[in-house]
């Protein structure tokens, strides 16, 4: 059974990877590439990691795949166009790619776990029947790795507001709130009193 | 028996899917930065799969340190797309030249 769930993630995650890459339109390839983190999750938790499946699940499909989607359909843009010349492009593209998939495959043949890289492991993961993967990532994240933990938050923090900053553009002829022009009124200057005599206008 | 080569074979092609990507998707910025995305998803199943192999988790832990990464990858590569859109109205790679680089 675990047999047959790797091979059809596995399937499915790499065909999904090669659509994203040749689909006619990048809303396609949006979809592609959330199938593959879908299939990649389920990959993540046939190797033990369930939070990070579904932490993947959350950041990837809820946040990241979504803002892509959510900018490909915000801009116009004639996608057709920007395919045009792709075939020049594919035999250079194909022969990077053999020539990498050659180079890690020659390090997968050459590879060999060391004697002492058991001995050198950092954080030994407890056994499943003893602790849950999340409890363990839990207690291992928050005391040996808090600093990189904020240093992590503090990536995410700035990336948030350099999007903003990015983004962000002053509108003419729109009406706002301002704040300390409304705090500096004051009734002297606001109110205008008038003797008005009885029987007179203004 | 599926065992870390597996895992490592799938990996690798999914990572050279990306590169591949790139170097064909040479006019469609979006395109390039899924493919971006596509890599760092091959580079988390490396250190998942090493992760349970060696039990050791900290494998996992750096997993969570590249998907922060990533997502502020994505966040900031979009919005430099849109800003870049809204001045140029083109998402051209070509088009982007304005620091002669």
């Amino acid at each position: 059974m675990a047999t047959f769930s790797f091979y059809l993630f596995s399937i499915v995650a790499v065909l999904s990877g090669f659509l994203v890459v040749f689909a006619r339109s990048p809303v396609h390839s949006v979809l592609w590439l959330i199938l593959a983190f879908f299939s990649v999750a389920g990959l993540f938790v046939l190797l033990g990691a369930e939070f990070v499946a579904m932490l993947m699940l959350i950041v990837y499909v809820g946040a990241v795949a979504v803002l892509f989607l959510f900018v490909v359909m915000m801009l116009d843009v004639d996608f057709a166009a920007l395919r045009e010349g792709m075939a020049a492009y594919l035999p250079v593209g194909l022969l990077i790619g053999v020539i990498l998939l050659v180079q890690l495959g020659f390090v997968f043949g050459a590879w060999e776990t060391t004697d002492i890289a058991l001995a050198q492991r950092a954080a030994v993961t407890p056994s499943p029947a003893e602790v849950d993967n999340t409890a363990a990532l839990g207690a291992l994240l928050y005391t040996k790795y808090i600093f990189l933990f904020q240093a992590a938050g503090l990536v995410l923090l700035v990336a948030m507001i350099g999007a903003i900053v990015l983004t962000h553009r002053k509108r003419v002829g729109v009406k706002r709130q301002d704040v300390l022009t409304q705090m500096y009124r004051d009734p002297a200057r606001a109110v205008e009193l008038k003797d008005v005599k009885p029987g007179q206008g203004i | 028996m599926i065992g870390l080569g597996h895992y490592l074979t799938v990996a690798a092609i999914m990572f050279v899917t990306g590169i591949f990507g790139i170097f064909i998707n040479r006019k469609n910025v979006i395109i390039i930065l899924m493919s971006i995305e596509l890599m760092l998803l091959a580079v988390n199943l490396n250190l998942v799969a090493f992760s349970a192999h060696l039990g050791d988790l900290v494998g996992q832990i750096f997993t969570l340190f590249v998907l922060t990464v990533a997502a502020a990858e994505a966040a900031i590569g979009l919005a430099i797309l849109v800003c870049f859109f809204r001045n140029t109205g083109t998402i051209a790679v070509e088009d982007i030249n304005v620091m002669k680089g």
